[in-house]
């Protein structure tokens, strides 16, 4: 029992430091990444520099954060991987022009793609939580803190959980029966498509996990009395500027 | 066909869902599935043809079109974070410097080059804006002619190739993007001219508006001058001429040159010793930001559309679009004031997946040339982001402008650029050729 109220005590704690310094959020900041300012995520301590480092009292939150986080950072490597592919297969067909012989492989052509569905299928989490899905700002960039809680809980319970649950469940056949067949690509020397079907079902768990967990987030804003959130956040990005995540 | 009531509510809904604020890629998504369900209560809707969504979703993953999207993202990315653009921007300022005006010729060089990169306005905005407003407020250049030469310069990305809006568009028209990049050369060529042209004008007439640069800044002996020139200048300028002219040759296919490019723009910047982890990385997380986001919005708009279909609101639009007063006229008119209004509120990309599919079968139907059509839309586009008080472009170098520089100076300084670019939409209107003359 003392320890639960202890852990409880410590939770409350971390919680209003973790949303003590919201004013100094999301200016513009050029040359930033667009997505780079998330409305309301807490700004990390001075001491925790690590990007991974998560702070959020929910297990839950604290789990799909990480994973989405470290997720979104392994698949962005294989942007590189795919650019280096990407000039390779172009490279090897011009030379097959010049000499007559067809040099390329299906292996390579596809393995071209199926980096880049592995990049927005496995980054969709990612670029959930860092608020990089392009938003409509006109009304919601004038918006408080609360009100932008409000819109964002409606909408991931009654538009984006089941939109996923939609899509797996819509998917799910298919996908079975393309790992059933062990399906594999129609063209000589192509690659398994079974495998990458079957990401499709990984990529809107994580999304429908990483919806929770902001519903989570912005559930936890509308439960708190402190209104002066919203509207720190209102005065520090002004009537001109309003973020435009995503937009870049 | 009762259920074609259906159809304008969830056009209308669909609207409103958007406005709220709400991530647009699920907005689509969630609510097509609520009209869906409608749909099927009331009887005019059959859940099977939602059982297509996993089919769309792959062919969605396997589009060869759209895979140069994030190779065009990422070279314009590395050219931006190794500092490659900026340097453009001092050296061409330098070249120019001695004359009244040059700074701002040098933006508009600058932002056709970079444009030509990127293709991504916010980016070139931002980018032009924290980089040359603060130098060209130095040497007393006017806060208006200035800040109108980088908002209009930077907007200049949407159809002067290689841009993603432009592959995004022929993805969604249903042409060759090489067609597309060729048709939207003239055009974007003829606005950067038009512009420089404004430009070199202001400058004659009225020299305190735009000074030259004092002497002390431009007397740099000549041969110090040019192997700035050849070593900052030429190796963007033959990149990009690589790139766009292996796709206009026949040599590659946009995705191959986008990626022959990031390549390119890898090896510049390390050549520059501008290369480093950082660079790379962050390069690599904004690219896949940015592409999900984009990929994500095709399948939120994919669900859409069936949805959409299925309550035959594709006809409706149709008949509507084929029937107005006036045929031909009368639809590039809708067309043309629907775009640029909802380019006050809508990014492109919404533009592009919501919209763009509904009214090419009408354009196609009315024997408009695509290719023709794709320049215009994207010409409209970056004429509606410039429009105050709504326009994109305003808002992004808001942002970066320090505020000695007034909204309203801001306003007034598009104006002459609006203007022009409503030439430029006029002149493709009036001659087709401009636009269509060099694809085959």
């Amino acid at each position: 029992m003392t320890l639960r109220l202890a852990a409880e005590a410590s939770s409350t704690i971390v919680w209003q430091v973790a949303f003590l310094p919201i004013g100094d959020l999301p200016s513009p900041q050029p040359g930033n990444s667009p997505s780079s300012s998330r409305p309301l995520r807490p700004p990390c301590p001075p001491f925790a520099r690590d990007p991974l480092y998560v702070r959020d009292p929910n297990p839950f939150v604290r789990f799909v954060d990480q994973l989405t986080s470290r997720l979104g950072r392994f698949v962005s490597w294989l942007v590189l991987l795919m650019v280096l592919i990407g000039a390779y297969n172009a490279i090897v067909r011009y030379l097959g022009r010049f000499t007559g012989t067809n040099l390329s492989s299906n292996l390579y052509l596809e393995l071209q793609w199926y980096l880049f569905s592995l990049i927005f299928l496995l980054g969709a989490g990612y670029a959930l939580k860092e608020n990089a899905h392009v938003r409509v700002d006109v009304i919601y960039g004038r918006l408080g803190r609360r009100a932008r809680a409000w819109i964002n809980v409606v909408g991931s319970v009654f538009m984006l959980i089941p939109f996923c649950v939609f899509v797996l469940w819509v998917s799910w056949p298919a996908i079975r029966n393309s790992w059933a067949i062990r399906e594999v690509s129609p063209d000589p020397g192509g690659l398994p498509r079974y495998p990458l079907k079957a990401v499709i079902i990984v990529c809107f768990v994580l999304l429908m996990a990483q919806g929770i967990a902001e519903l989570v987030k912005e559930l936890r804003v509308l439960r708190s009395e402190d209104d002066a959130i919203g509207e720190s956040v209102e005065a520090e990005e002004g009537q001109d500027a309003p973020a435009r995540p995503g937009g870049l | 066909m009762e259920g074609s009531v259906l159809a304008p509510l969830m056009f209308a809904a669909v609207f409103l869902i958007i406005f709220s604020g709400f991530p647009v890629a699920f907005a689509l998504g969630g609510a097509s599935l609520i009209f869906a369900f409608i749909g099927v209560q009331a009887g005019f809707f059959d859940w099977s043809l939602l059982s297509a969504m996993p089919l769309r979703i792959f062919g969605v993953m396997s589009n060869s079109v759209l895979l140069a999207v994030p190779f065009f993202i990422f070279m314009g990315l590395i050219l931006e974070r190794a500092k490659l653009a900026e340097d453009l921007l001092t050296t061409i300022g330098t070249l120019f410097g001695r004359r009244a005006g040059g700074l701002a010729l040098a933006v508009v060089l600058v932002g056709a080059m970079l444009a030509a990169a990127t293709g991504v306005v916010g980016a070139s905005v931002v980018a032009m804006g924290s980089i040359s407003l603060p130098v060209m407020l130095r040497y007393r250049y006017s806060a208006q002619l200035s800040s109108g030469v980088i908002l209009a310069s930077g907007t200049l990305g949407q159809i002067i190739p290689p841009s993603i809006v432009l592959v995004v568009l022929a993805d969604q028209l249903g042409i060759s993007v090489g067609d597309l990049f060729i048709g939207g050369l003239v055009p974007g060529l003829m606005l950067a001219g038009m512009y420089a042209l404004y430009v070199s004008g202001v400058a004659t007439v009225k020299p305190s508006l735009a000074p030259a640069l004092p002497p002390e800044m431009t007397d740099i002996p000549r041969g110090v001058l040019m192997r700035r020139v050849l070593l900052v200048l030429l190796p963007p300028l033959l990149l990009i001429l690589i790139v766009l002219g292996s796709i206009f040759a026949g040599v590659a296919t946009p995705t191959e040159a986008g990626a022959i490019g990031s390549v390119g723009a890898i090896l510049l910047a390390a050549a520059r010793g501008r290369l480093d982890l950082a660079v790379i990385r962050e390069s690599c997380t904004a690219t896949t930001k940015l592409a999900t986001m984009v990929m994500f919005l095709l399948i939120g708009s994919t669900a859409f559309a069936l949805v959409f279909r299925g309550l035959y609101g594709d006809i409706w639009i149709e008949t509507m679009l084929t029937n107005l007063p006036g045929g031909r006229i009368g639809l590039l008119l809708v067309a043309n004031l629907v775009i640029f209004v909802l380019g006050f509120f809508l990014d492109f990309f919404e533009i592009a997946f919501i919209i763009i599919p509904l009214l090419a079968p009408a354009a196609s139907l009315l024997g408009i040339d695509l290719v023709w059509f794709g320049v215009m839309i994207g010409m409209n586009l970056q004429t509606s982001f410039l429009t105050p008080p709504f326009g994109f472009a305003l808002f992004y170098l808001r942002g970066v402008a320090p505020s000695s520089v007034k909204t309203t100076d801001l306003y007034k300084a598009v104006i002459p650029f609006i203007v022009i670019q409503l030439i430029g939409l006029l002149a493709i209107i009036q001659w087709p050729e401009l636009v269509t003359g060099l694809v085959d």
